[in-house]
C-alpha cells in the first residue's frame, strides 16, 4: 500500500547546527504515527518542514505519490495537511463557529455571513468527531481540551487528511486526554493519517500504531508499537554520546551541611507538598517533562509566586518566602528560564543589567550611585564570568545568548548568594559558552554555593548533578543520587513511571 | 574587558565618536528638533528673539514642564498618569482656599502639596498593588480629582489671596523669575533622581522589563507608589504656580493639560512603552510647545489651526523616534 504521506531522505541545516540528516518517515491512511525524541532531537524541524514553514534543504516530500513543493504554510494546508501547534491559533473571544470559519466564512445571496450555514458544517464536523461543543461562546470560556478538539475541527473543514498533533495532551487532564485519543480513533476509522508528538510513553502505547525515534538530527529507528517496549525506546532516545561537554566530575557536596531545608512548601492549597535539602557546594538537578512544575516550584523558593503554606530554613534560621527581595536578602538568586523576557533589562547597557540589584552597594553617605565605582565592580564581575563584550557600556542585547547569560549569572555573582537557582540555563545558546556556563557553576560550586538546576536537557544534569529530584505533573516523583541517575531512570520517573 | 572599558573613557575622544555616541542618547533628536523650530520661530518673527518674549515664553512653558516630570517618571516605568490636569487645580484650589479661611500661606501650600502627593499615592496604591493598568486608574481619578475641586469650590473660583502669595507666580529672585526658578529646581531634582539613584535605575528598569526587575529582587510595587506620588506631587507643585499667578483657585483649570505633558515627554525623546529617556529631554520636548505656541500667536496662526500644527509635529517627532529606536 502506498503510504498517504512519504517524507524522503530530508536534511536541514541551521547555520552552525546540522538540525536534520536524512530523515524519513511514512505515514499511512487511518494510522497515528508517534514521533518521539528528546528536545533538540530535531522533530519541531521535521514537522516544521512538513506543513511548510522550513524548506527543506535536501528530500522530498511525498503526498499520495505526487512529489509536493512547499513554499508556504499555505501551500501544505492546500495539499490536506492540518497542524495543531501547541500554541493554539485562535482567537479568544470568538466563538466556536466564528474561529472555524475565520478568514473563509460563507457568505450568503446578499454578500453577507451565512451564520447559519455556519453553524450547520460547524455543527456536522463536531458530529463526526462525536463531541458537543457550544458553538456560540467565545472559546476564551471554554476548557482547553475543548478548544483543542475546535483547532482539530478546524484542521478537518480544511479537507485535512494528515493531521500533526504537536504534544496536544501537555496541557490536557488525564480524562480529557482520554477523549482526545476516542476522537483520534474516530478518525483513524476514517483514514486520516496522524502524528503525534508526546512524551508521555503510556500514551504513545495507548494510542499509537508506529513509532519513529528521533536523536540528534537523525532517525534512530521505526517499529510498531506492538512490538517494542516502553525500555527500549527509552535507551533509543537517549542513547548518545556524551561529549566533552562538562567539566570533570568533581563532588563540592558537603552532606553534614545543609544550605536550605524546604520541610514543607505548598503553592496552592490543593497542590502537592514538596520537602527537600540542598547541601553546600551541591548541584541538585530538576529533571522532568517541560510543565512538570519545576519552575513553579523555583518560582515559590524565590517568593515570587507566594506559597500557601512554607516551612523553609536557610542554615538553620527559619526564613520566610515573601518576595524576591527578600530572598534576594536571604542569599537565594534565581536566573529565570527565559533570559530575555524574565532575566535581562534589554533596553540596558551590560553594566546596568549587572549593578541592578547591586546598586546600594554603590552609595556613599547620600544616597547618590558612585558610577566610577559601579563600572568597575561591573566590568570585574564580566571578567569573572568571561562576557564577550566590546565594553561594560555595550547594548546586552548586542550579545549573544550565551554572554546575555553570562551577564544574568553575573548580577548575582555581585552578593553573597548561598543558593542560586539556574533555570535551563543553557537553552537555545551554542555549544561553548555551554560548557562555560557548565565551568562555572562548578567553581561556584568550590566556592561553597548550592545550586539547583532546572533542565529538560538529560545529558546536563547527567553531566553535572550531585542529586536528582524528578518531577512527573507537577510532584517529585522520585529523588536520585549517585549511581543511580541514570537517563533510563530519569526518563521513567520523568514519564510516569509506566516503564518498569 | 576592563582595561578597555575605563581607558576608553578617559582617553580624549574624536569629534566623530563623540557625535556618534551623542546621537545614541534619546536627547539628540528631539534638541535637533528644538533648535530648528527655534531657529524658524526667530527668522519669522521680529518679536521672537528679544528678552522679554524669551522669558515669557519659559515661564508659560514652565506649568507644562512642571508636570511633565511627574508624567516622564511614570512612562518610563511603561505606565501614565492621566489625571495631572484635575490634581493641578484641585491641589490649586484647597491651596487658595485655606488661605482665604485664614490658614498661613505656608502652611496652606504644604497642605495642597499633600493633597496632590495624597491623591498620587492613591492611584499609585490602585496601579501598584492592585494592578490595575494605569490608564483606566488614572482616567477614573481624573474625574474623581475634578469632581472634588467642583465640589471644594462650589464651581467658583477662589479669590482674595494674600499678596504675599502672589510671589510665588509673579515674582522673581536674583532677576529671574519664581516660576522658572522652580521648573529648575525641579528638573535638577528629577535628573539626580534618575540619573543619579537607585531608584532612578530601577524606574528605567520596570519600564525595560518589570518582570525581570521584579524577579531580580527589586520591589517594584513600591517604586510604582512612589512614581505616581512624585507624579501628584509635581501637579500639586504646577498648581502652586498658577494659583499664584492667577491670584485664585480654578477650580476649572487645567483641562487638557495631561495631553500636553505626554506630549511635551514623548517630544522629549522617551519612550512611549517606558523604559528609555532623559528627563532634560522632557524639558526640551516642553520648551519645544512653548516655542510653538509662542511663535505661531506671534504669527497670528488662528487658534484652531495651531492644534493642528501641533499635532503634526508631535506625529512627525514621534514618527522619527521610531524609526531610530532598535
Amino acid at each position: 500500500m502506498t503510504p498517504l504521506l512519504s517524507l524522503r531522505h530530508i536534511s536541514k541545516s541551521f547555520p552552525g547546527v546540522k538540525a536534520l540528516q536524512n530523515v524519513s518517515l511514512d505515514i499511512h491512511a487511518g494510522e497515528v504515527h508517534a514521533l518521539l525524541g528528546e528536545n533538540g532531537a530535531g522533530k519541531s524541524t521535521l514537522m516544521k518542514i512538513l506543513c511548510g514553514i522550513y524548506r527543506q534543504d535536501e528530500g522530498e516530500i511525498i503526498i499520495d505519490g505526487k512529489s509536493c513543493d512547499f513554499h508556504g504554510y499555505q501551500d501544505a494546508l492546500d495539499a490536506g495537511i492540518g497542524i495543531i501547534f501547541q500554541e493554539f491559533s485562535l482567537i479568544p473571544y470568538l466563538d466556536a463557529v466564528d474561529n472555524i470559519f475565520l478568514g473563509r466564512e460563507k457568505r450568503n445571496r446578499l454578500g453577507l455571513r451565512d451564520r447559519r450555514g455556519m453553524v450547520a458544517e460547524a455543527q456536522r464536523l463536531f458530529e463526526r468527531l462525536k463531541v458537543t461543543i457550544p458553538l456560540d461562546r467565545p472559546i476564551v470560556e471554554l476548557s482547553v481540551a475543548d478548544q483543542q478538539f475546535i483547532e482539530i475541527a478546524k484542521a478537518l473543514s480544511l479537507d485535512a487528511r494528515i493531521l500533526v498533533l504537536d504534544e496536544p495532551t501537555a496541557t490536557l487532564t488525564p480524562s480529557e486526554a482520554d477523549h482526545l485519543f476516542t476522537i483520534m480513533r474516530e478518525l483513524r476509522q476514517q483514514e486520516v493519517g496522524m502524528v503525534f508528538i508526546s512524551h508521555h510513553m503510556e500514551e504513545i502505547f495507548t494510542i499509537c500504531d508506529r513509532v519513529t525515534v528521533m536523536r540528534d538530527g537523525e532517525k534512530v529507528d521505526d517499529c510498531d508499537t506492538a512490538s517494542t517496549t516502553p525500555d527500549d525506546l527509552i535507551e533509543k532516545m537517549v542513547g548518545r554520546r556524551v561529549e566533552n561537554l562538562f567539566p570533570k566530575r568533581r563532588c563540592d557536596a558537603d552532606y553534614d551541611d545543609v544550605v536550605l531545608n524546604i520541610e514543607a512548601l505548598r503553592l496552592a492549597p490543593d497542590g502537592p507538598e514538596y520537602s527537600l535539602k540542598l547541601h553546600r557546594g551541591e548541584i541538585l538537578g530538576f529533571a522532568g517533562l517541560v510543565g512538570s512544575g519545576r519552575t513553579e516550584l523555583a518560582m515559590g523558593l524565590i517568593g515570587a509566586t507566594r506559597p500557601v503554606h512554607a516551612k523553609v530554613s536557610m542554615e538553620g534560621k527559619s526564613i520566610k518566602l515573601r518576595h524576591p527581595a527578600t530572598a534576594l536578602k536571604q542569599g537565594i538568586g534565581l536566573l529565570p528560564e527565559s533570559r530575555k523576557t524574565q532575566g535581562l533589562i534589554l533596553p540596558f547597557s551590560c553594566r546596568d543589567n549587572i549593578s541592578l540589584n547591586n546598586l546600594t552597594q554603590f552609595q556613599g553617605a547620600l544616597p547618590l550611585i558612585k558610577r566610577r565605582q559601579e563600572s568597575r565592580t561591573a566590568a570585574n564581575l564580566m571578567d569573572s564570568v568571561r562576557v564577550k563584550a566590546p565594553s561594560p557600556e555595550t547594548p546586552v542585547g548586542n550579545l549573544s545568548g550565551g554572554n546575555q547569560q553570562k551577564v544574568v549569572i553575573a548580577r548575582w555573582l555581585g552578593h553573597q548568594c548561598k543558593v542560586l537557582i539556574f533555570d535551563e540555563p543553557t537553552r537555545g545558546i551554542d555549544v561553548g559558552a555551554k560548557s562555560e556556563i557548565y565551568a562555572l557553576m562548578k567553581e561556584l560550586t568550590a566556592q561553597g554555593v548550592s545550586i539547583i538546576m532546572i533542565s529538560s536537557e538529560l545529558p546536563e544534569i547527567l553531566g553535572l548533578c550531585d542529586r536528582v529530584e524528578v518531577f512527573y505533573q507537577g510532584e517529585i516523583a522520585a529523588e536520585l543520587e549517585g549511581e543511580n541517575i541514570s537517563s533510563q531512570s530519569i526518563m521513567h520517573h520523568a514519564t510516569g513511571g509506566l516503564s518498569a | 574587558m576592563s582595561q578597555l572599558a575605563s581607558t576608553s573613557s578617559t582617553k580624549p575622544q574624536s569629534l566623530k565618536t563623540r557625535l556618534a555616541r551623542w546621537r545614541r542618547t534619546p536627547i539628540f533628536y528631539p534638541l535637533i528638533g528644538f533648535i530648528v523650530v527655534f531657529i524658524a520661530m526667530s527668522l519669522i518673527n521680529d518679536n521672537f528673539l528679544t528678552g522679554s518674549n524669551m522669558a515669557n515664553l519659559v515661564r508659560q512653558s514652565s506649568i507644562i514642564a512642571i508636570i511633565a516630570v511627574g508624567m516622564s517618571l511614570a512612562i518610563l516605568t511603561g505606565g501614565i498618569d492621566l489625571s495631572v490636569g484635575p490634581v493641578m487645580a484641585l491641589s490649586g484650589t484647597v491651596m487658595a482656599g485655606l488661605m482665604v479661611a485664614g490658614v498661613p500661606p505656608s502652611l496652606a501650600i504644604i497642605l495642597g502639596l499633600l493633597v496632590g502627593a495624597g491623591f498620587g499615592a492613591f492611584n499609585g496604591v490602585f496601579v501598584a498593588f492592585v494592578g490595575m493598568p494605569p490608564i483606566i486608574v488614572t482616567l477614573a481619578t481624573m474625574g474623581i480629582a475634578r469632581g472634588l475641586g467642583l465640589i471644594y469650590t462650589g464651581g467658583y473660583p477662589i479669590s482674595g489671596l494674600p499678596d504675599s502669595f502672589a510671589f510665588f507666580g509673579r515674582g522673581s529672585l536674583v532677576g529671574i523669575e519664581v516660576p522658572i526658578l522652580i521648573m529648575i529646581a525641579v528638573y535638577a531634582l528629577g535628573y539626580v533622581l534618575l540619573s543619579h539613584t537607585a531608584t532612578g535605575r530601577y524606574l528605567y528598569a520596570i519600564g525595560g522589563n518589570e518582570e525581570a526587575t521584579r524577579l531580580s529582587g527589586i520591589r517594584v510595587s513600591r517604586y510604582k507608589l512612589l512614581v505616581y506620588t512624585l507624579s501628584g506631587t509635581t501637579a500639586a507643585i504646577a498648581g502652586l504656580i498658577l494659583t499664584s499667578r492667577l491670584m485664585s483657585g480654578q477650580p476649572n483649570a487645567g483641562v487638557g493639560f495631561e495631553l500636553d505633558a505626554i506630549a511635551a515627554v514623548v517630544l522629549g525623546g522617551t519612550a512611549i512603552t517606558g523604559g528609555r529617556g532623559m528627563i532634560l529631554g522632557t524639558l526640551v520636548g516642553a520648551m519645544l510647545l512653548g516655542v510653538l505656541n509662542n511663535g505661531l500667536n506671534l504669527m497670528g496662526v488662528s487658534p484652531y489651526l495651531q492644534t493642528v500644527i501641533k499635532g503634526l509635529i508631535i506625529l512627525l517627532a514621534i514618527y522619527i523616534s521610531r524609526k531610530r529606536s532598535p
